[in-house]
């Protein structure tokens, strides 16, 4: 393949981000707007043609035999720092990142559109352009990495656009401190992903990923001996790679930030956090998983982290007003799912039918339905923010005369996300529970019951939102549908969501690149629609029209609900930490030190070099004389210096 | 006489070609023609530079061995022709300007006459063509000085200059008469070596060394051998100061690498180690000293440039390929970001005639860009990464402490800790212009295409050659090539 698409799909963002970061003072907010659209514009359209040729061009480069190839457009050498450490930076062509290519365009695309009207009357429209273009760059260079050392220097660069595009509304405390918090958390988790890599390349001796995942026991051979605390150097490693997509993909313990970071404007929040970046921590699983495999224990964590945030993120969000909050919850809850799908997907072939991989491509399948999903609830959600002016479904209610658009749109997600036939995400649950079922039914029932909890308590919001009673203020402020710009992305995105379903998704990708004949379980398809179901009528009989039954319910069990509104303390435990014992004990002795010792030094350099340049300064007196002097005193007393050394 | 020899000597006779060209279109010309005379030298100079720089060295020594262009020498004689280049790009409106008109002529015949000897300096492998090339690189430098002949500073400038040089000449002519002493008879180098390599090291000869140390020293400013540089830093027009910190800095430094290591290579580790680390760690620190309280921006450039001196002569401590190669890569570096920071503050002076850096307070408010490419300058001389600087820097610390001595782990040790000092003096400089809150003192303005171009240059050669190695490889390869060339000759401790 040509290296010229691959490269401007790369260069046209990152050329946008410098124009717009540094010509964008100087630009009209239309001019902006218009060269971030069309910039990602064309590079969306740069992207379906090479995953279209990746996919369907039948070249023997990328599809050979009928299993599909990775393929490397180009790699080059960056930096050789010695003979084993060598970065290179290049461009991976493979069933996954074809893939990863076509939804960051899309839904960066959509969201570009969508913030031209969304973003219309705020200061720094340029700048937001600027960032979204450095985001969709730096995603576009994690995907396609060609070593997990490129992946990481990208995963750090969407850290940064993430924590500029969350502090966008710099001037709002609240905006600040969840930036803050995003990138603190994320970047401590990174840390445990840079120990990770380190680690598996000293034994693998390469950062290559074709290298490490086509025949991952002859590299990882030398790593068997090694331990630590009981667990083998590599499993330690594969922990560690996971605990950096902890963080990105807020699991639990380190889920606190994605929460806050909905401060962010709201199309940043459907593009980086729900449908791209949060997800980054499942694709490198599924990237590195062969490697995986190799270490079936650690495969075990990832599903245990998983099932735990599932199940946590899910009953959280059943008890939150904000509703980006909810969203923000369920798309933790989501990824958590995609998570245990891949931790389950490594198993023996039970009854004869080989699972194997299964779970890898329902977890990809689900990455694309729920990007796509999510995406179109958040930019729903965001239209009727910026209809009523509020988060919180207290000030919504009744808004389906209202918004049409964005109330048939806003249904379409909630019925995919609850896993409804025929939209798309009930058949990436579909096969994921298949997945989880055939590994063992344990994951299987206690991700079903999730998945009833998550149509539950979309469908509260989506009834709070949009019937229980009609809020008095519309009369002051009638609510109306969006704009264009806003509703266009909504209505492409809810068609997509409709048909995604139907894509044949395991011909295009599965873990080994042999395709996978999607057939629905029957058993699991009929189960998973009935709780569905059931959780939709529940919410439906609760939430529906105005009663008192949800305030009883409330009361009836305050501690329950206060401990899930404030989901579960999680944020309490970490501000105990940090202040009262990383803040109040360890770092106040380290700033005495560092004040009193290590400054003080400083400043005792300091002043000594004021003191000795005061006292020198009668050696530059102006008198030639003097000047000559000193020039022949010099060479006079070096060679009496050198002498003496001599003798 | 052969007469083809002079075909080993093309950057020379280029210079001189250009030379005689202006020389004789300022004489014969009218009034009205010798406005294109800046424009006609500095096109005539471009072109020879890019000849020089891609026309191979012919590495063959010329003239009884008194010559020798080898890649090396080549290579530092472009170097050298881009700082020229940038310093007549700054100096365009300066020489066209009301008093200087009638003698922009001068100005440049002086300038290419100095650069001829450089050449020779840079070239010459027998102390009698050496000396000729030092004092054809002095003297004329003297005039160019005083250039601004009604101000009393640039009359006490040039006075000081000339007594500096005249007494350097003397000292220095002094040890070499001793040294001739010691090889029997010859001032070729290569006869030099021979002969100190056989004979023992005797007090008199370490004087020699220390004379011709001190010689050199004043070119470089070495301490103590710089008290000249602020006062005439200070007094000569701004162009000829910018002229004299870098590119007369570059050739002497090279010359000092070659005449130590070819003459005094064998008596290295016993007489003039100790004395050049005496001399670096003295001008480095004294120089950071000294630049620390300085108000004036000229007097600051001349104190920084003692102190970057220093940096310089690590190179000649490393006595390596490598050592040579980083000295190559330091000056040329130190020459996009000396004169980025001349372009500016020469830009400021024609066009507000203020220098003192208070006057630079809240820049960035009426001139941004020149806020900008001084930052730049400021950061690379600093030596922060990712700029151009910071690499010279650090290769020059590696080229010393490959070798893997203690004593020079502690000299590196030293120059590090006056990095810091040095970081403190230029960040001066970025405060006062991004940080104070005082009201601008400069009003906005327009400067003229050709200084913006010089600007442009330094600031692209700050930010290029920081992250692509092509001049370091070039100044390095040509160094092996150089030593290739030179093996079978002489001794083979010596490069260049």
């Amino acid at each position: 393949m040509d290296i010229t698409l691959p490269i401007l799909i790369l260069a046209i963002p990152i050329t946008m981000f410098l124009v717009l970061g540094i010509g964008g003072v100087k630009m009209s907010r239309k001019l902006a707007g218009v060269l971030g659209i069309c910039g990602l514009g064309t590079t969306a359209v740069l992207a379906y043609i090479v995953a279209f040729t990746y996919y369907f061009s039948g070249d023997p480069l990328f599809i050979l035999d009928g299993v599909r190839q990775q393929y490397q457009v180009f790699d080059v050498t960056w930096l050789a720092f010695t003979q084993r450490l060598v970065v290179n930076l290049g461009f991976l062509l493979d069933p996954i990142s074809a893939m990863m290519l076509i939804v960051i365009t899309t839904i960066s695309f959509m969201v570009h559109l969508y913030s031209w009207g969304y973003m219309e009357h705020e200061p720094g429209f340029q700048r937001y352009y600027a960032f979204l273009s450095l985001f969709t760059f730096s995603m576009l260079g994690l995907v396609v990495a060609t070593n997990i050392f490129q992946m990481y220097i990208f995963w750090e660069l969407v850290g940064v656009s993430s924590y500029l595009l969350i502090g966008f509304f710099y001037k709002l405390p609240s905006a600040v401190s969840a930036s803050k918090k995003a990138f603190i958390v994320t970047r401590f988790a990174d840390l445990g992903f840079l120990i990770g890599i380190l680690v598996l390349s000293y034994f693998t001796d390469t950062f290559n990923f074709i290298t490490l995942t086509q025949n991952p026991e002859s590299v990882l051979g030398s790593t068997g001996g090694a331990t630590f605390m009981g667990a083998s150097a590599l499993t330690w490693a594969m922990v560690l790679i996971f605990t950096g997509g902890m963080g990105k993909s807020a699991m639990l313990p380190l889920h606190i930030w994605l929460p806050d970071a909905m401060e962010g404007p709201t199309p940043v929040s459907a593009l980086i956090h729900a449908a791209t970046m949060v997800v980054a921590g499942v694709y490198l699983v599924a990237r590195m998983f062969p490697v995986y495999c190799v270490v079936p224990s650690s495969l075990t964590f990832v599903t245990v982290v998983g099932a735990i945030t599932a199940f946590y993120a899910a009953a959280v969000a059943c008890a939150q007003i904000d509703i980006k909050r909810i969203l923000a919850f369920s798309t933790i809850s989501q990824i958590a799912f995609m998570m245990v799908s891949l931790g389950v997907a490594y198993d023996q072939p039970i009854e004869g039918v080989h699972y194997s991989g299964l779970g890898y491509m329902a977890s990809m399948f689900h990455l694309f339905t729920h990007a796509m999903f999510k995406a179109l609830l958040f930019l729903g959600a965001g239209a009727l923010i910026h209809a009523v002016h509020s988060n919180n479904y207290t000030a919504m209610g009744g808004l389906y005369k209202y918004m049409p658009i964005t109330h048939w749109t806003f249904l379409i997600g909630c019925l995919a996300i609850a896993g409804i036939p025929p939209f798309s995400g009930f058949f990436s649950k579909d096969e994921m529970l298949a997945a989880m079922y055939a590994n063992n039914w344990v994951w299987g029932a206690w991700m079903s019951m999730v998945a009833g909890l998550t149509a539950f308590y979309m469908f509260r919001m989506y009834f709070l939102v949009f019937w229980w009673k009609e809020n008095p203020h519309y009369k002051e402020h009638r609510p109306h549908d969006a704009p264009w710009q806003m509703s266009l992305p909504l209505i492409i995105l809810a068609a997509v969501s409709c048909v995604a379903g139907f894509i044949p998704f395991g011909e295009f990708i599965t873990w080994n690149g042999e395709p996978y004949h999607i057939h629905l379980e029957a058993p699991v398809a009929i189960t998973s629609i009935i709780i569905a179901l059931i959780g939709i009528f529940i919410a439906f009989k609760l939430y529906f029209k105005e009663n008192s039954v949800p305030t009883r319910l409330k009361n009836m069990m305050p501690t329950l609900w206060e401990a899930a509104h404030r989901r579960f303390y999680w944020d309490e435990i970490y501000q105990f930490i940090t202040h009262k014992i990383i803040f109040g004990i360890i770092c106040r002795s380290i700033a005495w030190f560092d004040r009193h010792v290590i400054d003080a030094t400083m400043d005792g350099m300091a002043w000594i070099a004021q003191r000795a340049s005061a006292s020198i300064k009668g050696m530059q007196n102006g008198a030639i004389q003097a000047y000559v002097i000193w020039y022949f005193m010099g060479a006079v007393v070096l060679a009496a210096i050198t002498w003496l050394c001599l003798i | 006489m052969d007469y083809s020899q002079f075909g080993a000597m093309l950057p020379e006779l280029i210079v001189l070609g250009i030379f005689l060209i202006v020389f004789l279109f300022d004489t014969f010309s009218g009034e009205g023609a010798k406005k294109a005379l800046p424009s006609l030298t500095t096109i005539l100079f471009a072109l020879g530079t890019v000849a020089i720089w891609i026309v191979p060295a012919s590495a063959e020594p010329v003239f009884g061995g008194m010559y020798v262009n080898t890649p090396a020498c080549n290579a530092i004689k472009a170097i050298l022709n881009v700082g020229v280049f940038i310093v007549f790009l700054q100096s365009v409106k300066w020489v066209d300007s009301e008093s200087m008109k009638i003698r922009r002529g001068e100005f440049y015949e002086l300038l290419l006459v100095t650069l001829f000897g450089m050449y020779l300096m840079v070239s010459a492998r027998h102390f009698l063509l050496f000396i000729i090339g030092l004092e054809s690189a002095s003297l004329p430098l003297a005039a160019l000085v005083a250039f601004n002949k009604k101000e009393y500073e640039s009359h006490e400038a040039a006075i000081k200059y000339i007594m500096t040089a005249v007494f350097s000449s003397a000292i220095l002519l002094c040890g070499l008469s001793f040294v001739y002493a010691f090889s029997g008879g010859s001032l070729y180098f290569s006869d030099i070596a021979v002969a100190l390599s056989i004979g023992e090291t005797s007090g008199l000869l370490l004087v020699a060394i220390a004379f011709v140390l001190a010689g050199l020293g004043f070119k470089l400013s070495l301490v103590p051998f710089h008290l000249w540089t602020a006062d005439v830093y200070e007094g000569a027009p701004t162009s000829i100061t910018s002229y004299l910190s870098v590119v007369s800095k570059g050739a002497a430094a090279f010359a000092f690498f070659i005449i130590f290591t070819q003459c005094f290579g064998a008596v290295y580790s016993d007489a003039w180690e100790w004395m050049l680390y005496a001399v670096i760690i003295a001008t480095i620190t004294v120089g950071n000293l000294f630049a620390m309280r300085q108000k004036n921006m000229k007097r600051f450039m001349a104190f920084s440039s003692i102190s970057q001196a220093g940096y310089l002569m690590l190179g000649a401590v490393a006595d390596s390929s490598l050592g040579l190669g980083s000295m190559m890569f330091y000056i040329f570096v130190y020459i996009v970001s000396n004169l980025g920071a001349f372009a500016v503050i020469q830009t400021i002076e024609y066009q507000t005639g203020k220098l003192n850096m208070d006057d630079y307070n809240g820049l960035h408010k009426t001139n941004p860009w020149l806020s900008f490419a001084m930052t730049l300058a400021m950061f690379s001389l600093a030596g922060i990464p990712p700029f151009a600087g910071f690499f010279s820097k650090f290769l020059i610390f590696t080229s010393v402490t490959g070798t893997g001595s203690m004593a020079l782990y502690m000299l590196v040790l030293i120059a590090l800790i006056n990095t810091i000092i040095s970081l403190y003096y230029y960040l001066l400089v970025v405060k006062a212009i991004w940080i104070s809150g005082d009201a601008p003192k400069i009003e906005s303005f327009r400067s003229d295409g050709a200084s913006r171009a010089a600007l442009w240059i330094s600031v692209a050669g700050i930010v290029f050659f920081g992250l692509v190695p092509y001049i370091y490889q070039y100044c390095i390869d040509s160094v092996m090539a150089s030593q290739d060339s030179i093996l079978s000759a002489i001794l083979p401790l010596f490069v260049g």
